[in-house]
């Protein structure tokens, strides 16, 4: 791919959950959906960033704000909005809904914390397979206040997982702010570990693709877990309408902390246009497929299967 | 004669042999330690690369077996003490147990999660406990129990290879020093293996693999009472029905499970179809307990057509480490043979 191009495609890819997720907020008062989401408007150049480095066999673990995850996996829109509306079409069957997520090697799950081991098994399966998949995790900052995260991070040093723990610490935890909830630095905790990590502040997708680039090497090469935390921000509520933050100081971040407005800089207007036209159809289109797909038509058969 | 212990680590030891997948978990479970109660002994020995020793984080090593479970692999996790079992109640209940589930079954978690639980050896509150109780009723979640009556280490192969539901497997610890129960040099028993049918369930097999057992005293000329029990307990009541046949000629049928949950117990309600008399006898704590959904099982199936329905349980206290208040917190020989004989002079 050219320069040209790789600027191109993550624009998009960040203009894609951008949309999507704008369409979420824009037709849940109108009670489509089920449930609640948490979207992950103003962080998009993380997961743009990262996952643009997967490979075939690798696998994602996502938490709550998982929509930009799924869909920067690859995941197909019409499918989330399904799930968020409870259909059979949904990437789970509507079993699942916003924070349930699974579809090839994606998986999510909207317990804070408890998805690091699991996600650090897998890995070390993979490695154990000898498949060279590695795995990568998503956690925000609140989540270090969770026993498991430490538990996992220890066992993951000692038995060398192959897999990068990617932090999005945007500051907040639903409504409480970093200083309330982390004493010390994240970064450090995984020093503790004997974990490499790197930090970085940035909205840029351009800078993230770089570092993540390179963390998804070293752990591909030497087979042992790094951290990459993510100073970022969120812009929306942290599900829908439960913003308690300041909205002026809000708005001076977006000003300037803006994934799109920062990537759309380095696209020429008229291409912009165009991915524009493409991307808003394309979420039209997915949203109006998930709208129209048929309900189940045997309830019982779809919802007590081999459970017990 | 072979020890439930030794089934249970012949079981373990084929199942590395035989299966590359396997891989055990646990704390101190390394040579020549081998496990607090030894069922891992000579295991880290022969297969170090696939016994690996934890640290103290039962949440995270579960959930690195949960991860492995879930691409291809077949680990064995040992919760040192069951008491721990507390610890890996979020991992259980909102991450093992859900993801078949919640993702449309596209995916199986193999696991199996041992736990030694149980009294009478004088380690106290937080060492004793009988806590399956915690998980019965999680849906997703089969819970098995050994008995010496059968084959142990056969079940936990099964729960390995077979099994592709999680599983907790409740090994009682005073189990593990019992003989496993030969019906050739036991000639005051008649002893029976049922295999129920799926019926209902044809995906899979159509055969829990999970047998029932039901021992009887040998050319009995009645039934008077069922009792149903597992695990240790059976032994307990074992004896207690040798005693009760010879000293006050009562006749009791027990039936043994093998599966706790999902509950499956329909030879429970052929015996009492005979006996008409139910005693259900648990080590865990009596309320809301496990023999609480035994007897409404019963109840819903044979309305008003039983003569008496009892239990016997642990007191709903924590467990005294001195033994001589532990004896009195836990169900014994004396309480069943006593429990039994009142019951039959009341109905
Ligand atoms: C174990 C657990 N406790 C509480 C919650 C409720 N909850 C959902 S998201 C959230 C905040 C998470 O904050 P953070 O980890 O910073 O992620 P962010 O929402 O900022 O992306 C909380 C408290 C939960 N889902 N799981
Ligand atoms: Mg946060």
């Amino acid at each position: 791919m050219t320069i040209t191009e790789t600027n191109e495609t993550l624009y998009s890819m960040i203009y894609r959950i951008r949309k999507f997720e704008e369409t979420v907020l824009e037709n849940f008062p109108k009670g489509v959906f089920w449930g609640t989401t948490h979207t992950y408007i103003g962080q998009e150049a993380n997961a743009v960033g990262v996952l643009s480095h997967l490979q075939e066999d690798d696998i994602v673990f996502s938490n709550h704000r998982s929509h930009g995850h799924f869909i920067a996996y690859g995941g197909d829109m019409s499918t989330l909005f399904a799930e968020l509306m409870g259909k059979p079409s949904g990437v789970c069957g509507g079993r699942g809904g916003s924070q349930h997520l699974h579809w090839k090697n994606f998986y999510s799950n909207g317990i804070q914390g408890g998805i690091a081991p699991i996600a650090t098994g897998m890995a070390l399966a993979e490695k154990y397979k000898n498949t060279g998949a590695i795995a990568i995790a998503f956690l925000g900052d609140g989540t270090f206040g969770e026993g498991i995260v430490y538990e996992t991070l220890n066992l993951a040093s000692l038995w060398k997982a192959p897999i990068l723990f990617v932090v999005e610490n945007n500051h907040i935890a639903q409504t409480t702010p970093e200083n309330l909830t982390i004493a010390g630095k994240i970064r450090d905790r995984f020093s503790s570990f004997g974990v490499s990590v790197v930090e970085m502040d940035t909205s840029d997708v351009l800078d993230i693709y770089q570092q993540a680039g390179k963390s998804i090497n070293e752990v591909r090469e030497n087979k042992m877990p790094y951290g990459l935390v993510l100073n970022t921000y969120r812009f929306g509520p942290h599900s829908k309408g439960d913003d308690t933050r300041n909205p002026q100081v809000l708005k001076q971040i977006i000003k300037t902390r803006d994934p799109l407005r920062i990537q759309a800089e380095r696209v020429s207007v008229g291409v912009r246009e165009n991915i524009t036209k493409k991307m808003d159809d394309e979420v039209l289109t997915a949203y109006k497929e998930a709208l129209e797909a048929p309900l189940f038509e045997d309830i019982y058969e779809n919802s007590s299967d081999d459970v017990t | 004669m072979n020890t439930v212990l030794e089934s249970l680590n012949r079981a373990l030891l084929n199942a590395l042999k035989t299966d590359e997948r396997v891989l055990l978990m646990g704390e101190d479970i390394l040579d020549p330690y081998g496990g607090s109660f030894k069922v891992s002994k000579g295991l880290s020995t022969k297969f170090p690369k696939r016994v690996l020793t934890t640290p103290i984080s039962e949440a995270g090593f579960t959930g690195l077996a949960a991860g492995m479970a879930m691409r291809g692999l077949l680990p064995v996790v040992e919760i040192m003490f069951g008491d721990f079992v507390t610890l890996i109640a979020d991992q259980l209940i909102n991450h093992i147990v859900k993801f078949p589930w919640m993702y449309n079954q596209k995916v199986t978690v193999p696991i199996v999660i041992r736990a030694p639980m149980g009294g009478r050896r004088g380690y106290g509150p937080t060492h004793s406990q009988t806590l399956e109780k915690l998980y019965l009723g999680v849906p997703g979640l089969v819970v098995l129990a050994p008995t010496a009556l059968g084959n142990p280490g056969r079940l936990l192969e099964v729960a390995i290879f077979q099994e592709k539901r999680p599983v907790l497997f409740v090994e009682n610890k005073l189990l593990y020093l019992s003989k496993l129960f030969d019906i050739n040099s036991s000639p005051d028993y008649s002893l029976e293996q049922i295999v129920l049918k799926r019926d209902h369930l044809e995906k899979t097999e159509n055969y829990y693999p999970y047998p029932i057992y039901v021992l009887k005293i040998a050319d009995a000329p009645k039934c008077d009472l069922t009792l149903v029990t597992y695990g240790y307990m059976a032994e307990v009541a074992r004896n207690a029905m040798l005693r009760l046949a010879y000293e006050s000629e009562i006749f009791v049928e027990m039936i043994v499970p093998t599966i706790l949950a999902p509950y499956q117990c329909a030879p429970v309600i052929r015996s009492l179809d005979k006996s008409k008399r139910l005693l259900v006898v648990e080590e865990g704590t009596l309320t809301l307990g496990w023999g609480a959904e035994v007897i409404t099982r019963v109840v819903e199936q044979l309305p008003n057509r039983l003569r008496a329905i009892h239990r016997l349980a642990s007191k709903d206290f924590p467990i005294p480490a001195s033994g001589y208040l532990e004896r009195e917190f836990l169900p014994n020989e004396e309480d069943i043979v006593a429990k039994v004989r009142k019951i039959m002079k009341e109905s």
